[in-house]
């Protein structure tokens, strides 16, 4: 999968959540969101490209969000 | 004209609580106030002659032949514009009744040629009928009148014909025009005797006003106005009630026909999606279904470079058995996956979706909803807590003011927009959201109050600020919203919109909508009484398409708008049967019913039927399909019915990845854009050629049923099934009825659905169970699905296509009303009469700007790529956007569309792309490579 895809959809995704004004639902909704719509080889293309020096291309929402997912 | 067999109360049915008791010819009668005295008789087993009357249009009181005599009344009122009064007597036969009907049609007959045994209409003429009933035997006045015989006919229109010298000028086609259909095009020009219906000043009906919805047909008594295919064939001998394969409007239809030979299609009256209308795609766009380029026969090949070979059905299912298989063997579980058609049964849907879960042994599966209402979907799901319509189309018939947003329906929904446009003409008010000046904006005797023009890509901003002006000018309905929707979300939401920077007038450099007109349209829709929302793919087509759908949902509850008739959130469905498609779970994240495959519980209902394990993992949309061939991870597909070649954006990145992977299977009627990708080709069935239902953009589920057998051998469902036994998982059913019954077991908004049903009523809208054994027309009624309501803040993103110097314009696509969507169909129809190419709507003053003339070939260009295809005119296009139809492969639209998708879903963004325009040097490099592909011999059918 295209990495720079993947993270430019994370953070349309993260764009959307930004409005809630509880940033720790904010960032769960962003990780529930990945969880219940991304195909598993999607999440780990996400979260293995963020691993490898890629995370700052990730707002800081879906940084945290991200982290969620990678501790499950 | 309709069958005579039909019966025809003559008036429409009275609206009254209050009923009447009068006698009739001696027979006790109870109508409801306000019903004709021809309708009362009619009820009661009466007939009385007639002709301009008839049930589907208001009385008209001309013909002077349904004279009836009231007890105690001085002369002989004409029965259709006569209300039943309490007490009255009224006899319907007498020697001075019978001696002025045959009056008056001697009349008629004296200028009406008398060559009945020859005339289309023999034997289903009412003219000839009343004739006979009067007891006519002569003509005293001589049959040589001048007035209409021998009058010049018009065979301009592709699918009727009218022949004046056979007009009784009765006006039933006027007044279906009008009153049906709304278009105005007809008129009666000239006086007595030289009476004579007229489509408009050039007095032919093609070039006119006239849109071929067929009401005037239907309508006309005689064969003034008949069916060529009627003139061509004869009278059918048989009916079979089904629903149509085009949009999501669903409409009823009685197939006509000889032996399994369709001789024309007649819009149903008893059909509730309809009520007895129909466009021009529906009522005579049928031809496709027996034109000669349908495969009906299996073919496979070992590249796509190959030309293709006929094989047998058995050696076509095995070999993509084995191919499905051997990819999996090497690449995994999750390296296939399917495609589900929106034009496909339910049954048929629930079928691939089961194939996939049971067989392929994953989630990927996805359908054509993905490009266009996934997001109603998300939208509609998070916040009122299901993916469904909330209304009836009946519904729009107590709407005081409709706010239509993202949709053109004179277009795409024409039977509904005709239902509509006769609700403004009652006065109901109008606001339209849209970057065009749709015809709704201004369309004979209707007029939008407000017409928000924005900018392409800025809903969202002009939705919040439509919510901003409702909660900061306290319009907002605070007891609905204690009542029934969440607090703290709802407290959340009204500070966000409050905020000053979502004010009109801080939005309107964005968007380019005047403050003043958003305030207005803001207080009317809060205001105004009954206020519902229709909204099509303008809202769901875009970068943030999600996000606008939550933002209309926020709007509809914030007002109370939600739950009784008249009110709603109303997505306007693309296609024939894109809400049932997406009901049957094909999506990748969802069983069907809307449930999420992570929930134990429900895969586990599923599991025990199936006996298969299910994969609890969501499975690939259909652009992460495209993607995930790219990088080599997903390497076989079977594309039931859709062809994302042309329909999907960015033609080239589509193509890219179908060539990545190693076996493609289509199911279509034809070849397909995409079947030349393809590895093997598994022939489909027409809507005429199969058993199902199809649920419309209402919720109402309706009966498909079959007319002629399945060219290719096979209905759809048996080549799924065929396929799914092949890989070890038999599907052992015997009819769509039994899928039906599985479909109504496993989800429980389909639990009281079953054939018999609804063939005892027509049609049903889910959710039909226990609680609802007869269905539901209006949905969150004393709650929400989800339990309260949930707001959600909706802030303005800015899609990331944006104009630039080299690409100044926005780009913005659709579709018109005589071609329909990749238009496989219309294609191969006399539709191509009214539209024969994709055409570029381009405002003037930019069009001058680039030198470019009307009808000159233009040259579009992205960052994708580059489409040519001629120029229109028009100030119907704001300066700075342009607009495409995508319905002709050759143009390759698409080429020139983005990436660019909705946060939530994926959804394609359509609706906003930057471009240039020039006049065209040639065909574009596209083009050119397509027209190669069709001339090698792997470009051809057998």
């Amino acid at each position: 999968m295209n990495a720079a895809k993947l993270v430019a959809m994370a953070n349309q995704i993260g764009d959307f959540f930004a409005a809630q004004p509880d940033r720790r639902q904010a960032a769960e909704g962003v990780a529930s969101h990945l969880r219940r719509f991304w195909e598993p080889r999607m999440r780990a293309e996400l979260l293995a490209h963020t691993a490898g020096g890629g995370a700052q291309e990730l707002s800081p929402l879906v940084r945290e969000a991200v982290e969620m997912l990678r501790k499950g | 004209m309709r069958s005579l067999a039909e019966r025809d109360p003559g008036t429409p049915a009275a609206r009254s609580d209050r009923t009447v008791s009068l006698q009739i010819d001696g027979l006790p009668v109870q109508v409801p106030a306000g019903t004709s005295l021809l309708r009362a008789a009619v009820l009661a087993g009466v007939s009385i002659p007639k002709l301009c009357a008839t049930e589907a249009l208001a009385p008209f009181g001309s013909c002077r032949l349904c004279l009836v005599e009231v007890e105690g009344k001085k002369g002989f009122p004409a029965s259709c514009t006569t209300p039943a009064e309490e007490g009255m007597r009224v006899r319907t036969q007498s020697d001075a009744l019978a001696r002025l009907r045959r009056g008056v049609l001697e009349l008629y007959l004296t200028d009406h040629p008398l060559d009945c045994l020859t005339c289309s209409a023999n034997g289903n003429c009412e003219l000839q009928a009343v004739a006979g009933t009067v007891g006519l035997r002569e003509v005293r006045y001589g049959t040589s009148g001048q007035s209409h015989q021998g009058a010049a006919g018009d065979d301009s229109n592709p699918y009727f014909a009218f022949d004046p010298s056979r007009c009784v000028v009765c006006s039933r086609c006027v007044r279906a025009c009008e009153e049906q259909q709304g278009s105005f095009a007809l008129t009666i020009e000239g006086r007595g005797f030289a009476s004579r219906v007229s489509p408009g000043p050039g007095g032919r009906f093609l070039g006119s006003e006239c849109v071929s919805c067929g009401a005037c047909v239907t309508a006309c008594p005689t064969a003034a106005l008949a069916e060529k295919s009627l003139v061509a064939l004869g009278q059918p001998q048989r009916r079979v009630a089904t629903t149509c394969g085009y949009c999501g409007v669903g409409c009823g239809f009685e197939a006509e026909v000889q032996g399994e030979r369709v001789v024309r299609m007649l819009p149903s009256r008893e059909a509730q999606a309809n009520l007895g209308h129909a466009c021009v795609k529906g009522r005579f766009a049928w031809g496709y279904a027996t034109h000669p380029d349908r495969i009906t026969r299996p073919m496979i090949r070992a590249r796509t470079s190959d030309p293709w070979r006929e094989v047998s059905w058995e050696e076509a299912i095995g070999h993509a058995a084995a191919e499905l298989r051997r990819i999996q063997a090497g690449h995994g579980r999750g390296s296939i996956g399917a495609i589900v058609s929106s034009r496909c049964t339910n049954e048929e849907d629930w079928l691939v979706q089961k194939l996939v879960r049971t067989a392929f042994g994953n989630n990927n599966v996805d359908t054509c909803a993905r490009v266009c209402h996934a997001p109603t979907g998300y939208g509609l799901g998070q916040t009122l807590g299901t993916s469904a319509g909330t209304q009836t189309f009946a519904s729009v018939e107590q709407a005081d003011v409709v706010l239509l947003i993202g949709a053109n329906p004179t277009d795409a929904h024409p039977v509904f927009a005709s239902r509509l446009k006769r609700r403004l003409r009652e006065g109901a008010r109008l606001v339209v959201v849209d970057p065009r000046a749709i015809e709704l904006v201004r369309a004979p005797h209707v007029r939008a109050d407000y017409h928000l023009q924005l900018r392409p890509g800025t809903n969202v901003a002009v939705l919040t600020a439509l919510a901003h002006v409702v909660v900061t000018e306290g319009l907002a309905a605070t007891r609905f919203v204690a009542e029934r929707c969440e607090p703290g979300a709802f407290e959340i939401w009204r500070e966000f919109v409050a905020r000053p920077e979502h004010a009109p007038e801080a939005l309107e450099p964005v968007t380019g909508v005047p403050a003043a007109l958003v305030r207005g349209a803001a207080r009317l829709y809060a205001t105004g009484g009954n206020a519902a929302i229709y909204y099509g793919l303008g809202v769901t087509e875009h970068s943030q398409g999600s996000t606008a759908v939550i933002a209309i949902a926020n709007l509809a509850m914030a007002t109370g708008n939600v739950g009784r008739e008249g009110v709603g959130v109303n997505p306007l469905r693309g296609q024939n049967n894109v809400q049932g498609s997406c009901d049957m779970g094909s999506f990748p994240h969802e069983l069907p019913g809307y449930r999420h495959v992570s929930d134990a519980a429900v895969r586990g209902s599923f599991e025990a039927d199936w006996g298969v394990r299910l994969d609890p993992e969501p499975g690939l949309r259909i652009p992460n399909m495209m993607d995930a061939a790219l990088d080599g991870s997903f390497r076989g597909l079977y594309c039931q019915g859709e062809d994302p070649v042309q329909s999907e954006p960015d033609t080239r990145h589509v193509i890219e990845a179908l060539q990545a992977m190693e076996c493609v299977i289509v199911q279509d009627l034809f070849l397909s854009e995409t079947s030349r990708w393809a590895h093997v080709f598994l022939p489909g069935a027409s809507f005429l050629e199969k058993d199902g239902t199809f649920t419309n953009a209402e919720r109402r589920i309706s009966r498909v049923r079959r007319v002629m057998a399945p060219l290719c051998g096979k209905a759809d469902w048996e080549v799924t099934a065929a396929l799914s036994a092949a890989l070890g998982h038999p599907m052992p059913y015997r009819h769509p009825s039994e899928i039906m019954e599985e479909i109504a077991r496993l989800t429980p908004t389909f639990a009281g659905v079953s054939y018999a049903k609804l063939d005892r009523l027509g049609s049903l809208q889910w959710p039909c169970n226990a609680a609802a054994p007869e269905g539901t027309p209006t949905m969150h009624v004393g709650g929400f699905v989800r339990g309260k309501g949930r707001f959600l803040p909706t802030a303005y993103v800015p899609t990331p296509e944006r104009t630039t110097p080299r690409f100044p314009l926005l780009l913005t696509t659709g579709r018109i009303l005589s071609q329909y969507n990749v238009g496989a169909q219309t294609r191969r129809t006399e539709n191509l009469r009214f539209c024969g190419e994709d055409l570029l709507e381009i405002h003037p003053q930019d069009a001058a700007d680039r030198r470019v003339a009307d009808g000159d070939l233009v040259s579009l260009t992205s960052r994708s790529g580059e489409a040519v295809l001629r120029a229109h005119l028009t100030e119907r296009v704001q300066p700075g956007v342009v607009y495409a139809t995508f319905h002709f492969p050759e143009t390759g639209a698409n080429v020139t569309t983005t990436e660019n998708s909705d946060w939530a879903t994926n959804c394609p963004e359509y609706k906003v792309t930057a471009v240039q325009v020039a006049r065209a040097a040639g065909r574009s490099a596209w083009q050119r490579e397509r027209e190669a592909m069709l001339r090698s011999p792997a470009g051809e059918a057998p």
